[in-house]
């Protein structure tokens, strides 16, 4: 693990891709004490007003401060993008360690499971259920973390699948560790890190499946700002008010790309020998 | 071989039956059913009864979904609560945009991706390998339809080259009218894949060059040109096409948002406003028929990588 740290440390676009994300994620933090003004403030009296001194990123279509909107979205859309990273890790990981520690018929059930969920476009399923169950920041974040938990299930079976036979769990389990004990203190400590790069590049994912969902009208709903909302407004106004959807997209790009270079970094320090 | 490709294949009803529970699951845990759909909301407990009755919802639910795969099975999809239109009429009406949009754009990526990842392939490191992998990252790091927000916004709303959205003029106008509507969603689509396929093409060319027959191939003094793309290359799209296969989840997935931006009438379209309406049988009918295109497409590329490439196991 220290090891994972050193080499990270080395790998200089990962580093600068790490403080672009923490500068992000620090100013979702102190939105409040950041944004020049009240998010959902309405000017009617100044929609559509193009970038100037008084508004840096220009007004939307009810006169509210774009940069300000930005701001806050961050919010919402880290947390979307964490929580639901969170979800889909922690099923991910109980159900592909359960699946490949116990084997046979348990085992098949999980890897039929994680056949039929991933035939199904993600997008499509998470459509159904949101607009059936009806859409909010809660709903879009549970929704995205249940729907897409087979990929780390299938990384962490895989991993524990080769452990399963090494002698250290069978040390362990002839001092008389249970199953619950040897799982979760002897093998998913060496699945960690596939956890961690996987988990990084989902929290990029669901960022951009939130954006998608939100600007179906699916996912985040108005007025609370989402990066992904306020492109809904940027399309109708995109002929006479470019500013409106391109900085929530430039926002979302920002973060996205930061994380991906993180994970991707996180992956080159674990597996030094896959680089790809 | 044979016993692999006879269990793939037996697999996919059951895929297909696992899908429909699930799917059928959601939509009749979901609050609120289909008879508030079809009364708008607003109906004594007595009406909603009788329509409940007449829809067959007050059986049980596993006789429910019995009938329903039964009915499926027999072709018969149901009827559009909304329109009347049988469900499969409608798929079938959005099948063809879909599959249009999704072959173009996955011939954009391929066009564009493998000669670039063969470039960068052959120098690794150089600034075109850098800069390729650069627009790579960046490319799978926005979302498809923000891409396809600016390119109209370029392209359509300042400099007017190309229409805004839609699948052919009103007018009609013939072939080219169709292909200036079908070059901003396709390239769209294309590039959710483009980032994926390069990657892969590079590092898939990388290991080939160092196999022996590539040594071999340039021990015999043949141009470097054909060491490359006859030899390496040959070898090295078998894992690209088998990526490419696998993403078609991916890829439909994509079209559904870029459908939208681009109001395309494909299946994708079909499945966002059918969602909204609410309209159960359309839903169903959606999305079994994409998740069985989506794995009947897996198994296709499965098999075809296990016939061409003979050093596949088959456990």
């Amino acid at each position: 693990m220290s090891d994972m740290v050193r080499r990270f440390g080395k790998n200089r676009l990962a580093l600068v891709s790490l403080a672009v994300f923490a500068v992000i994620a620090l100013v979702a933090i102190l939105a409040p004490h950041v944004a020049p003004y009240n998010p959902d403030a309405i000017h009617l009296g100044q929609r559509l007003r193009g970038p100037s001194p008084a508004h840096l990123l220009g007004t939307d279509s009810y006169g509210r401060d774009v940069l300000s909107r930005v701001i806050y979205g961050a919010r919402v859309s880290l947390e979307v993008g964490f929580i639901a990273g969170a979800i889909s890790l922690g099923l991910g990981t109980a159900l592909g360690a359960t699946g490949a520690y116990f084997g046979g018929a348990v085992d098949l059930w999980v890897t039929r499971c994680v056949d039929v969920f991933m035939s199904l476009p993600a997008l499509f399923l998470i459509l159904v259920i949101v607009a059936l169950f009806g859409s909010s920041v809660l709903h879009t974040m549970v929704v995205i973390g249940v729907v897409a938990w087979p990929p780390t299930a299938r990384i962490v079976r895989s991993e524990v699948l080769s452990l399963r036979k090494r002698d250290f769990a069978e040390a362990a389990r002839a001092q008389g560790a249970g199953s619950a004990r040897i799982i979760l203190r002897h093998m998913l400590p060496s699945a960690l890190p596939s956890v961690i790069v996987q988990g990084t590049l989902f929290v990029a994912q669901a960022i951009l499946l939130e954006s998608g969902l939100s600007y179906l009208g699916l996912g985040v709903q108005p007025p609370t700002p989402s990066w992904g909302n306020m492109l809904v407004d940027g399309r109708l106004y995109l002929a006479e008010a470019w500013w409106i959807a391109t900085f929530p997209g430039l926002a979302i790009f920002a973060t996205v790309f930061s994380l991906n270079f993180i994970g991707d970094g996180l992956r080159d320090a674990t597996s030094p020998q896959h680089r790809v | 071989m044979r016993r692999y490709a006879l269990r793939r294949v037996l697999a996919v009803p059951f895929m297909l039956l696992g899908v429909s529970v699930i799917l059928f699951a959601i939509m009749h845990a979901a609050p609120g059913g289909p008879e508030a759909v079809l009364m708008g909301g607003n109906l004594d407990q007595a009406t909603a009864a009788r329509i409940r009755a007449n829809l067959g919802l007050d059986r049980p639910l596993p006789v429910q979904y019995v009938d329903w795969l039964l009915a499926l099975l027999h072709g018969n999809w149901g009827n559009s609560y909304l329109t009347g239109e049988p469900v499969t009429r409608m798929i079938m009406e959005h099948l063809g945009p879909t599959l249009e949009l999704t072959l173009v754009a996955v011939l954009v990526a391929l066009v564009v991706a493998v000669p670039a990842g063969v470039v960068a392939s052959v120098r690794p490191d150089s600034w075109f390998d850098r800069l390729s992998s650069a627009a790579a990252f960046a490319g799978i790091s926005f979302p498809s339809f923000w891409l396809g927000i600016m390119l109209i916004l370029l392209f359509a709303s300042y400099l007017h080259w190309l229409p805004v959205e839609g699948i052919s003029s009103i007018t009609g106008g013939g072939i080219w009218d169709r292909l200036r509507h079908l070059i901003l969603p396709a390239v769209t689509l294309a590039s959710t894949q483009i980032a994926s396929l390069l990657r892969f093409t590079r590092s898939s060319m990388m290991e080939a060059i160092q196999q022996e027959y590539v040594r071999t191939a340039r021990a015999k003094g043949l141009t470097e040109r054909v060491v490359i793309y006859k030899h390496a290359l040959r070898n090295a799209l078998l894992p690209v096409v088998t990526v490419l296969g696998l993403s078609l989840s991916f890829i439909v997935g994509g079209a559904v948002l870029i459908e939208t931006v681009f109001a395309w009438p494909g299946v994708g379209q079909l499945a966002v406003q059918s969602v909204f309406s609410r309209d159960y049988p359309v839903i169903m009918g959606v999305n079994v028929m994409i998740a069985a295109v989506v794995i009947v497409g897996n198994l296709v590329t499965d098999l075809t990588y296990a016939l061409i490439d003979p050093r596949i196991g088959y456990e």
